[in-house]
Protein backbone atom coordinates (compact mmCIF):
# COMPACT_ATOMS: atom_id res chain seq x y z
CA UNK A 1 0.00 0.00 0.00
CA UNK A 2 2.95 2.37 1.06
CA UNK A 3 4.65 1.44 -1.98
CA UNK A 4 1.83 2.37 -4.32
CA UNK A 5 1.48 5.34 -2.91
CA UNK A 6 5.17 6.25 -3.44
CA UNK A 7 5.01 5.02 -6.79
CA UNK A 8 2.10 7.52 -7.35
CA UNK A 9 3.93 9.98 -5.68
CA UNK A 10 6.97 10.00 -8.05
CA UNK A 11 4.83 9.22 -11.13
CA UNK A 12 2.98 12.57 -10.05
CA UNK A 13 6.65 14.49 -10.03
CA UNK A 14 7.70 12.99 -13.29
CA UNK A 15 3.69 13.97 -15.05
CA UNK A 16 3.95 17.30 -13.64
CA UNK A 17 7.37 18.46 -15.29
CA UNK A 18 6.33 17.24 -18.92
CA UNK A 19 2.77 18.69 -18.23
CA UNK A 20 4.49 22.01 -16.98
CA UNK A 21 6.78 22.14 -19.94
CA UNK A 22 4.11 21.10 -22.49
CA UNK A 23 1.52 24.37 -21.00
CA UNK A 24 4.74 26.82 -21.55
CA UNK A 25 4.89 25.87 -24.93
CA UNK A 26 1.32 26.25 -25.29
CA UNK A 27 1.42 29.29 -23.99
CA UNK A 28 4.15 30.52 -26.05
CA UNK A 29 2.60 29.33 -29.18
CA UNK A 30 -0.56 31.05 -27.90
CA UNK A 31 1.26 34.25 -27.59
CA UNK A 32 3.91 33.98 -30.08
CA UNK A 33 2.54 32.58 -33.19
CA UNK A 34 0.29 35.96 -33.67
CA UNK A 35 3.09 37.63 -34.59
CA UNK A 36 2.93 35.69 -37.99
CA UNK A 37 -0.36 37.21 -39.01
CA UNK A 38 0.16 40.83 -37.67
CA UNK A 39 4.10 41.19 -39.11
CA UNK A 40 4.36 39.77 -42.57
CA UNK A 41 7.17 37.02 -42.48
CA UNK A 42 9.87 39.51 -44.73
CA UNK A 43 9.33 42.27 -42.23
CA UNK A 44 9.75 39.76 -39.04
CA UNK A 45 12.66 38.71 -40.65
CA UNK A 46 14.37 42.00 -42.32
CA UNK A 47 17.59 43.24 -40.51
CA UNK A 48 16.35 46.36 -38.51
CA UNK A 49 14.70 45.81 -34.85
CA UNK A 50 12.94 49.26 -33.77
CA UNK A 51 9.62 47.92 -32.05
CA UNK A 52 8.50 51.66 -31.28
CA UNK A 53 8.38 52.55 -35.06
CA UNK A 54 7.16 48.93 -35.72
CA UNK A 55 10.07 47.57 -37.40
CA UNK A 56 10.47 44.02 -36.31
CA UNK A 57 13.05 42.81 -37.76
CA UNK A 58 14.60 40.32 -35.49
CA UNK A 59 17.52 38.82 -37.61
CA UNK A 60 20.01 41.42 -36.10
CA UNK A 61 18.80 39.71 -32.72
CA UNK A 62 18.92 36.05 -33.86
CA UNK A 63 22.48 36.86 -35.26
CA UNK A 64 23.71 38.54 -31.79
CA UNK A 65 22.68 35.84 -29.59
CA UNK A 66 24.35 33.10 -32.01
CA UNK A 67 27.59 35.39 -31.75
CA UNK A 68 27.69 35.82 -28.76
CA UNK A 69 26.95 32.31 -27.52
CA UNK A 70 29.48 30.81 -30.44
CA UNK A 71 32.03 32.54 -29.02
CA UNK A 72 31.42 31.91 -25.77
CA UNK A 73 31.61 28.26 -25.81
CA UNK A 74 34.75 28.59 -27.79
CA UNK A 75 36.14 30.02 -24.83
CA UNK A 76 34.55 28.04 -22.53
CA UNK A 77 35.21 24.23 -23.94
CA UNK A 78 39.00 23.94 -23.57
CA UNK A 79 39.08 25.58 -20.33
CA UNK A 80 35.89 23.71 -18.85
CA UNK A 81 37.26 20.27 -20.31
CA UNK A 82 40.75 21.31 -19.22
CA UNK A 83 39.79 21.80 -15.53
CA UNK A 84 37.74 18.66 -15.53
CA UNK A 85 40.53 16.77 -16.93
CA UNK A 86 42.69 18.16 -14.27
CA UNK A 87 40.32 17.53 -11.42
CA UNK A 88 39.54 14.39 -12.56
CA UNK A 89 42.60 12.66 -13.33
CA UNK A 90 45.74 14.82 -12.58
CA UNK A 91 44.78 16.52 -9.22
CA UNK A 92 46.56 15.42 -6.34
CA UNK A 93 43.58 14.99 -3.65
CA UNK A 94 44.04 17.78 -1.83
CA UNK A 95 44.68 20.20 -4.68
CA UNK A 96 41.07 18.51 -6.27
CA UNK A 97 38.96 19.00 -2.73
CA UNK A 98 40.14 23.30 -2.62
CA UNK A 99 39.49 23.38 -6.69
CA UNK A 100 35.74 21.25 -6.61
CA UNK A 101 34.27 23.89 -4.36
CA UNK A 102 35.89 27.09 -5.71
CA UNK A 103 34.49 25.95 -9.07
CA UNK A 104 30.98 25.48 -7.40
CA UNK A 105 31.57 28.59 -5.99
CA UNK A 106 31.95 30.45 -9.35
CA UNK A 107 28.77 28.98 -10.50
CA UNK A 108 27.00 30.35 -7.47
CA UNK A 109 27.99 33.91 -8.36
CA UNK A 110 24.57 35.56 -9.60
CA UNK A 111 24.98 36.73 -12.78
CA UNK A 112 24.29 40.19 -12.59
CA UNK A 113 27.31 40.00 -10.10
CA UNK A 114 29.09 38.92 -13.01
CA UNK A 115 27.66 42.33 -15.50
CA UNK A 116 28.73 44.03 -12.97
CA UNK A 117 32.24 43.39 -12.34
CA UNK A 118 32.03 43.61 -16.60
CA UNK A 119 31.12 46.76 -16.62
CA UNK A 120 33.18 47.97 -14.18
CA UNK A 121 36.25 46.10 -15.03
CA UNK A 122 36.08 44.05 -17.47
CA UNK A 123 35.08 46.54 -20.39
CA UNK A 124 36.95 49.54 -20.23
CA UNK A 125 40.05 46.87 -19.68
CA UNK A 126 39.42 45.17 -22.67
CA UNK A 127 38.85 48.95 -24.78
CA UNK A 128 41.98 49.79 -23.69
CA UNK A 129 44.05 46.89 -24.42
CA UNK A 130 42.46 46.41 -28.14
CA UNK A 131 42.20 50.28 -28.18
CA UNK A 132 38.45 49.37 -29.25
CA UNK A 133 35.84 52.68 -29.45
CA UNK A 134 33.67 51.09 -26.14
CA UNK A 135 34.35 48.14 -24.22
CA UNK A 136 30.42 47.06 -24.49
CA UNK A 137 30.95 44.72 -27.35
CA UNK A 138 29.76 41.33 -28.17
CA UNK A 139 33.68 39.72 -27.26
CA UNK A 140 32.98 41.08 -23.55
CA UNK A 141 29.17 39.25 -23.01
CA UNK A 142 31.24 36.00 -24.62
CA UNK A 143 33.88 36.25 -21.76
CA UNK A 144 31.78 36.42 -19.10
CA UNK A 145 29.16 34.03 -20.36
CA UNK A 146 31.82 31.77 -20.72
CA UNK A 147 32.91 32.57 -17.05
CA UNK A 148 29.28 31.65 -16.73
CA UNK A 149 29.19 27.85 -18.51
CA UNK A 150 32.67 27.17 -17.07
CA UNK A 151 31.23 26.00 -13.87
CA UNK A 152 28.62 23.98 -15.87
CA UNK A 153 30.92 21.92 -18.15
CA UNK A 154 33.51 21.56 -15.68
CA UNK A 155 31.02 19.80 -13.18
CA UNK A 156 29.42 17.63 -15.37
CA UNK A 157 32.28 17.03 -17.26
CA UNK A 158 34.49 15.93 -14.03
CA UNK A 159 31.67 13.29 -13.31
CA UNK A 160 31.59 11.94 -16.64
CA UNK A 161 35.39 11.34 -16.44
CA UNK A 162 34.51 9.80 -13.25
CA UNK A 163 32.13 7.06 -14.72
CA UNK A 164 34.77 5.93 -16.65
CA UNK A 165 35.86 2.53 -14.94
CA UNK A 166 39.35 2.45 -13.64
CA UNK A 167 40.03 -0.92 -14.78
CA UNK A 168 40.11 0.98 -18.20
CA UNK A 169 42.94 3.23 -17.16
CA UNK A 170 44.92 0.11 -15.77
CA UNK A 171 44.60 -1.87 -18.57
CA UNK A 172 45.77 1.31 -20.51
CA UNK A 173 49.04 1.74 -18.22
CA UNK A 174 49.25 -1.90 -17.98
CA UNK A 175 50.49 -1.91 -21.98
CA UNK A 176 52.99 0.73 -21.12
CA UNK A 177 51.06 3.59 -22.17
CA UNK A 178 51.73 7.60 -20.50
CA UNK A 179 49.37 9.63 -18.63
CA UNK A 180 49.00 11.68 -21.09
CA UNK A 181 48.30 9.49 -23.67
CA UNK A 182 45.54 7.54 -21.50
CA UNK A 183 43.89 10.44 -20.76
CA UNK A 184 43.50 11.38 -24.21
CA UNK A 185 43.28 7.91 -26.33
CA UNK A 186 41.47 5.80 -23.39
CA UNK A 187 39.43 8.13 -20.66
CA UNK A 188 38.58 10.82 -22.94
CA UNK A 189 36.61 8.53 -25.64
CA UNK A 190 35.39 6.73 -23.00
CA UNK A 191 33.81 9.60 -21.49
CA UNK A 192 32.87 11.70 -24.40
CA UNK A 193 28.87 11.23 -24.37
CA UNK A 194 29.34 12.70 -20.57
CA UNK A 195 31.64 15.80 -21.90
CA UNK A 196 29.33 16.24 -25.06
CA UNK A 197 26.60 16.33 -22.77
CA UNK A 198 27.97 18.85 -20.22
CA UNK A 199 28.95 21.31 -23.27
CA UNK A 200 25.46 20.66 -24.78
CA UNK A 201 24.28 21.94 -21.23
CA UNK A 202 26.99 24.51 -21.12
CA UNK A 203 25.52 26.02 -24.22
CA UNK A 204 21.74 26.08 -23.02
CA UNK A 205 23.30 27.91 -20.25
CA UNK A 206 25.00 30.34 -22.57
CA UNK A 207 21.99 30.62 -24.74
CA UNK A 208 19.43 31.67 -21.97
CA UNK A 209 21.84 33.70 -20.10
CA UNK A 210 19.99 37.10 -20.10
CA UNK A 211 21.31 40.08 -17.05
CA UNK A 212 24.86 39.56 -17.31
CA UNK A 213 24.53 40.06 -21.55
CA UNK A 214 22.20 42.26 -21.07
CA UNK A 215 24.53 44.64 -18.76
CA UNK A 216 27.78 44.53 -21.23
CA UNK A 217 27.08 43.76 -24.85
CA UNK A 218 26.14 47.17 -25.28
CA UNK A 219 22.55 46.02 -26.62
CA UNK A 220 22.92 47.62 -30.27
CA UNK A 221 20.29 45.74 -32.71
CA UNK A 222 23.63 45.37 -35.60
CA UNK A 223 23.71 42.70 -37.73
CA UNK A 224 26.51 39.74 -37.88
CA UNK A 225 29.37 41.36 -40.77
CA UNK A 226 32.29 38.91 -40.11
CA UNK A 227 34.58 39.12 -37.22
CA UNK A 228 34.86 42.95 -36.58
CA UNK A 229 31.22 42.36 -35.49
CA UNK A 230 32.77 40.52 -32.33
CA UNK A 231 34.35 43.43 -31.35
CA UNK A 232 31.23 45.96 -32.17
CA UNK A 233 28.21 45.82 -29.66
CA UNK A 234 25.12 43.80 -29.94
CA UNK A 235 21.66 42.48 -28.82
CA UNK A 236 20.53 39.26 -27.63
CA UNK A 237 17.22 37.72 -27.95
CA UNK A 238 17.25 36.91 -24.33
CA UNK A 239 18.56 40.56 -23.61
CA UNK A 240 15.76 41.99 -26.27
CA UNK A 241 13.01 39.93 -24.26
CA UNK A 242 13.97 41.00 -20.73
CA UNK A 243 14.63 44.90 -21.76
CA UNK A 244 11.39 45.62 -23.55
CA UNK A 245 8.93 43.08 -22.13
CA UNK A 246 8.24 45.80 -19.09
CA UNK A 247 7.49 48.03 -21.78
CA UNK A 248 4.79 46.65 -24.40
CA UNK A 249 0.79 46.45 -23.81
CA UNK A 250 -0.64 43.08 -23.49
CA UNK A 251 -1.68 41.58 -26.60
CA UNK A 252 0.47 44.16 -29.16
CA UNK A 253 1.91 43.38 -31.92
CA UNK A 254 5.17 44.23 -29.86
CA UNK A 255 3.87 41.82 -27.46
CA UNK A 256 3.29 38.98 -29.89
CA UNK A 257 6.68 39.15 -31.36
CA UNK A 258 8.81 39.63 -27.97
CA UNK A 259 6.79 35.76 -27.73
CA UNK A 260 7.54 35.16 -30.81
CA UNK A 261 11.23 35.39 -30.32
CA UNK A 262 10.83 33.26 -27.04
CA UNK A 263 9.41 30.29 -29.32
CA UNK A 264 12.33 31.15 -31.86
CA UNK A 265 14.70 30.65 -28.11
CA UNK A 266 12.45 27.54 -27.11
CA UNK A 267 13.34 25.38 -30.31
CA UNK A 268 17.37 26.48 -29.70
CA UNK A 269 17.23 24.72 -27.10
CA UNK A 270 15.05 21.69 -27.68
CA UNK A 271 17.59 21.68 -31.01
CA UNK A 272 20.88 21.88 -28.52
CA UNK A 273 19.22 18.95 -26.13
CA UNK A 274 17.82 16.49 -29.07
CA UNK A 275 21.63 16.94 -30.61
CA UNK A 276 22.90 16.14 -27.06
CA UNK A 277 20.51 13.49 -26.50
CA UNK A 278 21.48 11.63 -30.30
CA UNK A 279 25.40 11.65 -29.36
CA UNK A 280 24.45 10.14 -26.45
CA UNK A 281 22.63 7.84 -27.85
CA UNK A 282 24.89 6.96 -30.21
CA UNK A 283 27.52 6.26 -27.88
CA UNK A 284 25.75 3.97 -25.62
CA UNK A 285 25.14 1.52 -28.56
CA UNK A 286 28.56 1.88 -29.39
CA UNK A 287 30.01 0.98 -26.40
CA UNK A 288 27.63 -2.06 -26.43
CA UNK A 289 28.32 -3.09 -29.62
CA UNK A 290 32.13 -3.40 -27.93
CA UNK A 291 30.39 -5.39 -25.06
CA UNK A 292 28.76 -8.12 -26.95
CA UNK B 1 -8.58 7.95 -14.22
CA UNK B 2 -6.39 7.73 -11.83
CA UNK B 3 -3.89 9.18 -14.38
CA UNK B 4 -6.35 12.08 -14.99
CA UNK B 5 -6.98 13.16 -11.64
CA UNK B 6 -3.42 13.24 -11.12
CA UNK B 7 -3.36 15.58 -14.13
CA UNK B 8 -6.48 17.87 -12.79
CA UNK B 9 -5.00 18.21 -9.50
CA UNK B 10 -1.55 19.31 -10.57
CA UNK B 11 -3.50 22.01 -13.39
CA UNK B 12 -5.71 22.99 -10.33
CA UNK B 13 -2.30 23.91 -8.20
CA UNK B 14 -0.61 25.49 -11.00
CA UNK B 15 -3.82 27.44 -11.84
CA UNK B 16 -4.11 28.87 -8.43
CA UNK B 17 -0.40 30.07 -8.47
CA UNK B 18 -1.56 31.95 -11.35
CA UNK B 19 -4.10 33.36 -9.97
CA UNK B 20 -1.99 34.12 -6.47
CA UNK B 21 0.49 36.00 -8.65
CA UNK B 22 -1.35 38.34 -10.21
CA UNK B 23 -2.06 40.75 -7.57
CA UNK B 24 -4.38 44.07 -8.80
CA UNK B 25 -3.59 46.37 -5.59
CA UNK B 26 -4.92 49.21 -6.03
CA UNK B 27 -6.26 49.45 -2.72
CA UNK B 28 -6.55 53.45 -1.82
CA UNK B 29 -9.97 53.29 -1.66
CA UNK B 30 -9.99 51.27 1.33
CA UNK B 31 -10.83 52.85 4.32
CA UNK B 32 -11.32 49.79 6.86
CA UNK B 33 -7.68 49.45 7.17
CA UNK B 34 -5.71 52.46 8.77
CA UNK B 35 -2.80 51.88 6.58
CA UNK B 36 -3.09 53.21 3.16
CA UNK B 37 -1.48 52.19 -0.26
CA UNK B 38 -0.44 54.38 -2.90
CA UNK B 39 1.31 52.40 -5.49
CA UNK B 40 3.95 54.23 -7.62
CA UNK B 41 6.01 53.11 -11.19
CA UNK B 42 7.29 54.24 -14.26
CA UNK B 43 9.80 56.68 -15.65
CA UNK B 44 13.08 56.07 -14.17
CA UNK B 45 13.91 59.70 -15.03
CA UNK B 46 11.49 60.56 -11.75
CA UNK B 47 11.90 57.36 -9.98
CA UNK B 48 14.80 59.22 -7.73
CA UNK B 49 12.56 62.17 -7.00
CA UNK B 50 10.08 60.34 -6.51
CA UNK B 51 11.17 58.41 -3.97
CA UNK B 52 12.29 61.65 -1.88
CA UNK B 53 8.38 62.33 -2.28
CA UNK B 54 7.39 59.38 -1.11
CA UNK B 55 9.96 59.81 1.61
CA UNK B 56 9.25 62.84 2.79
CA UNK B 57 5.45 62.19 2.67
CA UNK B 58 5.32 59.08 4.78
CA UNK B 59 7.23 61.14 7.65
CA UNK B 60 4.76 63.42 7.62
CA UNK B 61 1.58 61.08 6.74
CA UNK B 62 2.58 57.56 8.75
CA UNK B 63 -0.97 56.20 7.84
CA UNK B 64 0.07 56.53 3.52
CA UNK B 65 2.18 53.94 2.43
CA UNK B 66 3.59 54.76 -1.10
CA UNK B 67 5.66 52.28 -3.12
CA UNK B 68 7.85 54.17 -5.80
CA UNK B 69 9.15 51.54 -8.88
CA UNK B 70 11.21 52.69 -11.96
CA UNK B 71 11.27 50.45 -15.53
CA UNK B 72 10.97 53.50 -17.81
CA UNK B 73 7.55 55.58 -18.81
CA UNK B 74 6.64 52.75 -21.23
CA UNK B 75 6.32 50.48 -18.35
CA UNK B 76 4.14 52.71 -15.85
CA UNK B 77 1.89 53.61 -18.48
CA UNK B 78 1.27 50.08 -19.51
CA UNK B 79 0.64 49.58 -15.43
CA UNK B 80 -1.64 52.23 -15.23
CA UNK B 81 -3.82 51.03 -18.63
CA UNK B 82 -3.58 47.41 -16.76
CA UNK B 83 -4.67 48.88 -13.89
CA UNK B 84 -1.73 47.57 -11.53
CA UNK B 85 -0.92 51.57 -10.37
CA UNK B 86 -2.38 54.55 -8.92
CA UNK B 87 0.02 56.83 -10.12
CA UNK B 88 2.45 56.36 -13.53
CA UNK B 89 5.05 58.29 -13.35
CA UNK B 90 6.39 59.80 -17.10
CA UNK B 91 8.91 61.64 -18.68
CA UNK B 92 7.03 62.02 -22.00
CA UNK B 93 3.34 62.54 -22.33
CA UNK B 94 1.06 59.87 -22.65
CA UNK B 95 0.44 58.77 -26.64
CA UNK B 96 -2.43 59.10 -28.39
CA UNK B 97 -2.96 54.93 -28.82
CA UNK B 98 -1.87 54.36 -24.96
CA UNK B 99 -4.62 56.63 -24.10
CA UNK B 100 -6.83 54.34 -26.80
CA UNK B 101 -5.43 51.04 -25.24
CA UNK B 102 -6.41 53.18 -21.35
CA UNK B 103 -10.11 53.56 -22.60
CA UNK B 104 -10.82 50.45 -23.94
CA UNK B 105 -9.43 48.52 -20.56
CA UNK B 106 -11.87 51.34 -18.50
CA UNK B 107 -8.80 53.17 -17.28
CA UNK B 108 -9.27 57.21 -18.14
CA UNK B 109 -5.68 58.92 -17.94
CA UNK B 110 -5.68 62.30 -16.30
CA UNK B 111 -2.24 63.70 -16.90
CA UNK B 112 -0.42 66.08 -13.77
CA UNK B 113 2.73 68.43 -14.44
CA UNK B 114 4.99 67.46 -11.31
CA UNK B 115 8.77 68.91 -12.60
CA UNK B 116 10.22 70.17 -15.22
CA UNK B 117 13.66 68.71 -16.77
CA UNK B 118 16.26 69.03 -19.14
CA UNK B 119 17.91 67.06 -21.26
CA UNK B 120 21.79 67.17 -20.63
CA UNK B 121 24.00 66.06 -24.00
CA UNK B 122 27.25 65.03 -22.23
CA UNK B 123 30.63 64.20 -23.16
CA UNK B 124 33.90 62.60 -21.84
CA UNK B 125 35.72 65.64 -19.89
CA UNK B 126 38.88 64.43 -21.98
CA UNK B 127 36.77 65.15 -25.21
CA UNK B 128 37.95 68.68 -26.15
CA UNK B 129 34.55 69.76 -27.51
CA UNK B 130 32.62 72.00 -25.52
CA UNK B 131 29.35 72.67 -27.63
CA UNK B 132 27.44 71.50 -30.61
CA UNK B 133 24.49 72.19 -33.02
CA UNK B 134 21.30 70.39 -32.51
CA UNK B 135 21.93 69.63 -36.32
CA UNK B 136 24.86 68.05 -34.93
CA UNK B 137 23.55 66.30 -32.66
CA UNK B 138 20.97 64.89 -34.75
CA UNK B 139 23.70 63.53 -37.30
CA UNK B 140 25.68 61.87 -34.97
CA UNK B 141 22.69 59.58 -34.03
CA UNK B 142 21.89 59.49 -36.81
CA UNK B 143 25.19 57.98 -37.64
CA UNK B 144 25.91 60.39 -40.62
CA UNK B 145 28.97 61.90 -38.49
CA UNK B 146 31.06 59.04 -36.82
CA UNK B 147 33.77 60.50 -35.97
CA UNK B 148 34.81 63.71 -33.43
CA UNK B 149 37.34 65.53 -35.64
CA UNK B 150 34.22 66.22 -38.04
CA UNK B 151 32.74 68.34 -35.10
CA UNK B 152 36.12 70.20 -33.98
CA UNK B 153 37.21 67.60 -31.80
CA UNK B 154 40.26 65.22 -31.95
CA UNK B 155 40.46 61.63 -34.25
CA UNK B 156 38.13 59.53 -32.38
CA UNK B 157 35.38 57.29 -33.47
CA UNK B 158 32.03 58.51 -31.87
CA UNK B 159 29.94 55.74 -29.71
CA UNK B 160 26.82 56.96 -29.47
CA UNK B 161 25.03 55.76 -26.15
CA UNK B 162 21.30 56.20 -25.93
CA UNK B 163 18.96 54.81 -23.35
CA UNK B 164 16.15 51.82 -24.17
CA UNK B 165 13.51 52.33 -26.07
CA UNK B 166 10.80 52.04 -23.04
CA UNK B 167 12.40 55.38 -21.97
CA UNK B 168 10.52 58.25 -22.15
CA UNK B 169 13.99 60.05 -22.56
CA UNK B 170 14.53 57.83 -25.40
CA UNK B 171 11.32 59.08 -27.47
CA UNK B 172 11.66 62.65 -26.37
CA UNK B 173 14.97 62.63 -27.87
CA UNK B 174 14.06 61.04 -30.95
CA UNK B 175 11.19 63.40 -31.75
CA UNK B 176 13.11 66.02 -30.39
CA UNK B 177 16.86 65.81 -31.13
CA UNK B 178 17.63 63.34 -33.83
CA UNK B 179 14.02 64.44 -36.03
CA UNK B 180 14.27 67.85 -34.90
CA UNK B 181 11.05 68.06 -33.75
CA UNK B 182 9.56 67.39 -37.64
CA UNK B 183 6.67 65.30 -36.96
CA UNK B 184 6.88 64.06 -40.92
CA UNK B 185 10.67 62.85 -40.15
CA UNK B 186 11.59 58.84 -39.92
CA UNK B 187 14.93 59.73 -39.09
CA UNK B 188 15.76 56.80 -36.71
CA UNK B 189 18.72 56.28 -34.24
CA UNK B 190 21.69 54.50 -36.01
CA UNK B 191 21.82 50.76 -35.62
CA UNK B 192 25.10 51.03 -34.15
CA UNK B 193 23.98 52.98 -31.19
CA UNK B 194 24.46 51.31 -27.60
CA UNK B 195 21.10 51.18 -25.62
CA UNK B 196 21.97 50.54 -22.61
CA UNK B 197 19.45 49.73 -19.91
CA UNK B 198 19.82 52.38 -16.82
CA UNK B 199 20.70 56.12 -16.52
CA UNK B 200 23.58 55.14 -14.54
CA UNK B 201 24.79 52.96 -16.92
CA UNK B 202 25.27 55.71 -19.62
CA UNK B 203 26.76 58.16 -17.09
CA UNK B 204 29.06 55.43 -16.13
CA UNK B 205 30.50 54.51 -19.79
CA UNK B 206 30.53 58.60 -20.77
CA UNK B 207 32.65 58.87 -17.58
CA UNK B 208 35.26 55.92 -18.61
CA UNK B 209 35.38 56.10 -22.40
CA UNK B 210 36.40 59.19 -24.59
CA UNK B 211 34.85 58.21 -27.57
CA UNK B 212 31.18 58.45 -25.88
CA UNK B 213 28.38 60.52 -25.94
CA UNK B 214 25.20 60.62 -24.65
CA UNK B 215 22.10 62.27 -23.32
CA UNK B 216 20.45 62.53 -19.59
CA UNK B 217 18.00 63.75 -17.61
CA UNK B 218 19.90 66.70 -15.90
CA UNK B 219 19.41 65.75 -12.56
CA UNK B 220 21.37 62.38 -13.67
CA UNK B 221 24.56 64.04 -14.78
CA UNK B 222 27.33 63.86 -12.01
CA UNK B 223 30.36 65.96 -11.91
CA UNK B 224 32.93 63.69 -13.77
CA UNK B 225 30.87 64.07 -16.93
CA UNK B 226 31.33 67.22 -19.29
CA UNK B 227 27.35 68.75 -20.23
CA UNK B 228 27.66 70.58 -24.09
CA UNK B 229 26.11 74.03 -24.83
CA UNK B 230 23.24 73.37 -27.32
CA UNK B 231 22.21 75.85 -30.32
CA UNK B 232 19.38 75.55 -32.15
CA UNK B 233 19.99 78.35 -33.80
CA UNK B 234 19.90 81.54 -30.67
CA UNK B 235 23.62 80.50 -29.56
CA UNK B 236 25.10 77.82 -27.89
CA UNK B 237 23.03 77.64 -24.09
CA UNK B 238 23.84 75.39 -21.68
CA UNK B 239 21.26 73.67 -19.49
CA UNK B 240 20.22 75.87 -16.39
CA UNK B 241 17.10 76.32 -14.25
CA UNK B 242 17.41 79.85 -15.65
CA UNK B 243 17.90 79.03 -19.29
CA UNK B 244 15.03 76.58 -18.97
CA UNK B 245 12.31 78.73 -17.38
CA UNK B 246 13.37 81.02 -19.72
CA UNK B 247 13.02 78.85 -22.51
CA UNK B 248 16.40 79.03 -24.01
CA UNK B 249 17.89 76.27 -23.45
CA UNK B 250 16.52 73.66 -26.65
CA UNK B 251 15.78 70.54 -25.44
CA UNK B 252 14.42 70.82 -21.78
CA UNK B 253 10.61 69.24 -21.43
CA UNK B 254 7.81 68.34 -18.90
CA UNK B 255 7.10 65.28 -16.30
CA UNK B 256 4.30 64.39 -15.76
CA UNK B 257 2.49 61.73 -13.09
CA UNK B 258 -1.00 60.40 -14.76
CA UNK B 259 -3.47 58.78 -12.88
CA UNK B 260 -6.92 56.88 -13.85
CA UNK B 261 -9.43 59.81 -13.84
CA UNK B 262 -9.00 63.28 -11.44
CA UNK B 263 -7.02 62.25 -8.69
CA UNK B 264 -9.48 61.23 -5.75
CA UNK B 265 -8.71 60.94 -1.66
CA UNK B 266 -4.99 59.70 -0.28
CA UNK B 267 -3.72 60.12 -4.18
CA UNK B 268 -4.99 63.94 -4.24
CA UNK B 269 -3.58 65.12 -1.37
CA UNK B 270 -0.14 63.70 -2.12
CA UNK B 271 -0.44 65.10 -5.87
CA UNK B 272 -1.06 68.81 -4.03
CA UNK B 273 1.79 68.06 -1.67
CA UNK B 274 3.58 67.29 -4.63
CA UNK B 275 3.15 70.91 -5.93
CA UNK B 276 3.60 72.14 -2.79
CA UNK B 277 7.04 74.28 -2.44
CA UNK B 278 8.64 72.05 0.01
CA UNK B 279 7.82 69.28 -1.92
CA UNK B 280 9.69 71.22 -5.20
CA UNK B 281 12.48 71.80 -3.10
CA UNK B 282 13.60 68.33 -3.95
CA UNK B 283 13.37 68.97 -7.35
CA UNK B 284 15.42 71.58 -6.87
CA UNK B 285 17.87 69.60 -4.59
CA UNK B 286 18.51 66.75 -7.16
CA UNK B 287 19.01 68.61 -10.16
CA UNK B 288 15.59 69.20 -11.71
CA UNK B 289 13.72 72.47 -12.51
CA UNK B 290 10.27 73.12 -10.28
CA UNK B 291 7.35 73.10 -11.51
CA UNK B 292 5.83 76.63 -11.81
CA UNK B 293 2.15 77.32 -10.94
CA UNK B 294 -0.48 77.77 -13.96
CA UNK B 295 1.37 75.13 -16.64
Amino acid sequence: MKDKLITRIIQIAGFSSILIVLLIFLFLLREGLPALSEVSFSDLFATRWYPIEDLFGILPLFSGSLLVTFFSILIAIPFGVGTAIYIAEVAPRRVKEILKPMIELLAGIPSVVLGFIGIVFLSPALREWLNLPTGLTAFTGALLLALISIPTIVSVGEDALNAVPQSYREASYALGITRWQTIWRVTLPAARSGMITAVMLGISRTLGETMAVMMVTGNAPTMFKGIVSLFKPTRTMTATIASEMGEVASGSTHYHVLFFIGIVLFLFSLIINIVSNHFSEKNRKDKEQVVS
Amino acid sequence: MKKSGAIFFILVIFLAGCAGASPSQSGQTDTSTTKQYIENKGSDTLVNLALAWAEQYQKEHPEVQISVSGGGTGTGITALINGTVDIANASRAIKEEEIAEAKANGIDPYEIVVANDAIAVIVNPENPVNQLTIDQVSQIYQGLITNWKEVGGEDRPIVCLSRETNSGTHVYFLETVVRKGNADSTALFSVETLLLPSSEGIIAEVRDNPNAIGYDGLGYVTEDVKVLALDNGAGFILPSAETVNNKTYPIARQLYMYTNGEPQGIVKDYIDWIHSAEAQQFVLDLGFIPYTQGE
